[in-house]
């Protein structure tokens, strides 16, 4: 709960305002950007996300260190997991077939 | 320094600790809190301590949620499940989190419909889902998740979703902070401060600690240099006889704050008058309570809830060590008594509170058994 994820930004929802499919350490999920909204994020931008929101721009160079560093203090296991419970059994565009 | 060769910043860390070994006067003694768990997770793991000169002393302050919610707030919210119709969900890490009459994945072997979801958002999701039940959220943490569950809330509104609340258990990191600085046998000397808190409230709610305790305070990111610069900062100020709110974390950490965040949170928080925390007692104004144009989503409204109040035994010390007055080990109870698997006392609960920290690392010596593969 107290981690910061580093996602990258893919694309964002055309169905809900906010709403953005990341790059997750390796999987892909939709997150909130909504708390981004002074200053917000575009497809390509690196983001730190708090239980499914993003919280922070970051550059990437940021975005790798807090990835090793997540991965030093052992919380590797801890990330996986937490980046691939969001959106509980995946989305719904998953569930029909693959990426979108 | 060969311990550190195969870390990045093996140089700029070998320079801050000279640095800092210089600064720190052999005639002084040095208590800084790190506020943070997530810092004090990192101090352990990295064993930061053995770096430092030993008159520089880290204390271990109350900034791991988990650990500082009172046990009766579990048992309350576990009495939800009671309910027809209740899905009752939590954070992976409340799952283990032992309440009078067992945890919530206890409860849940028992029967009872818990489930762990990682976002607020996906417990609203699952509301939406199951238009027949009625879906709890445990929501728990400081402001780096409040203004997760604040947008929730703002969006279940909008999207007029009325099988959803939030049992609401967000405190405020900086009456926990006035709490220890008040407390008569408070001895520090500067603070380390949180950094994805500050991500969300910025720098400026730091400033009476500098202004009116007269006492450093430098909000700080988590790698071993990070917080090693961090000590070094403060080390500059106490010798110069400074003190003032710096920002290490400056490539995260904007002064200001995240706008959006604090305005969601004001939208739909309010302070309570007062809350307790567990291993120091009732705070007031340090809890965030769901505003009456939210009742609709309040569980705390929406279910009686018995306000049940749970004490820990006195032999614990809890309080102490969070003040720096007594290091984990110097509790009378710890690794025999309290461990991480069977915890007596708050700081035990998660990983990120200082006893469990210093339990499970307590054998490490500097960076000797960090793996950097990435």
């Amino acid at each position: 709960m107290c981690l910061a994820i580093p996602a990258r930004i893919v694309e964002f929802s055309r169905e809900q305002e906010n709403y953005a499919l990341v790059d997750v350490v390796g999987v892909r999920r939709y997150i909130d950007t909504g708390l981004l909204a002074d200053d917000p994020p575009v497809p390509g931008d690196w983001v730190l996300v708090h239980v499914g929101f993003a919280m922070s721009k970051i550059s990437e160079p940021e975005a790798l260190d807090q990835l090793r560093m997540l991965n030093a203090l052992g919380e590797s296991q801890a990330v996986q997991e937490e980046a691939e419970g969001y959106g509980l059994e995946a989305d719904e565009q998953f569930a029909r077939g693959g990426e979108p | 320094m060969k311990f550190v060769d195969e870390f990045r910043d093996a140089a700029v860390i070998g320079r801050t600790v000279d640095e800092i070994r210089r600064l720190a006067d052999p005639a002084r003694h040095y208590r800084l809190m790190e506020v943070c768990g997530g810092h004090t997770h990192a101090i352990y793991r990295f064993g930061l301590k053995d770096l430092l000169p030993p008159n520089v002393e880290l204390i271990h302050g109350p900034g791991c949620p988990v650990c500082v919610l009172p046990m009766g707030r579990i048992d309350d919210g576990l009495t939800m499940t009671e309910e027809p119709g209740v899905i009752f969900t939590a954070f992976g890490d409340m799952m283990r989190v032992p309440g009078t009459k067992g945890s919530p994945l206890q409860y849940k072997s028992r029967g009872a419909d818990v489930r762990t979801v990682y976002s607020p958002a996906d417990a609203l999701r699952m509301a939406e889902r199951n238009p027949d039940q009625r879906v709890v959220f445990f929501a728990i943490g400081f402001e780096t998740t409040a203004p997760s569950t604040a947008l929730t809330l703002l969006r279940a509104r909008a999207r007029g979703i009325r099988n959803f609340s939030v049992f609401c258990n967000h405190v405020t990191i900086i009456p926990g902070i006035r709490a220890i600085l008040d407390s008569p046998d408070m001895r520090l000397d500067a603070f380390i401060g949180p950094g994805h808190v500050s991500t969300v409230i910025g720098c400026r709610p730091y400033e009476w600690i500098a202004r009116n305790e007269h006492k450093p305070i430098v909000v700080s990111g988590f790698e071993p240099v990070d917080i090693l610069q961090s000590v070094l900062m403060i080390l500059r100020q106490l010798r110069n006889g400074e003190a003032k709110v710096e920002n290490q974390y400056k490539r995260v950490v904007p002064w200001e704050g995240n706008r959006a965040a604090l305005k969601a949170i004001a939208e739909v928080f309010e302070l309570r008058n007062y809350f307790e925390w567990r291993g120091m007692g009732f705070i007031s104004q340090s809890a965030l309570a769901i505003r009456e144009s939210f009742g609709a989503w309040d569980a705390e409204r929406l279910f009686s809830i018995p306000g049940i109040r749970v004490t820990d035994p006195k032999a614990a010390q809890c309080g102490e060590v969070l003040k720096g007055v007594l290091k984990p080990e110097q509790c009378k109870l710890f690794g025999n008594e309290c461990t991480p698997e069977h915890p007596v006392g708050a700081l035990m609960v998660s990983s990120e509170g200082s006893c469990a920290a210093y339990h499970s690392y307590q054998h490490r010596k500097a960076f000797t058994n960090i793996a950097v593969n990435v």
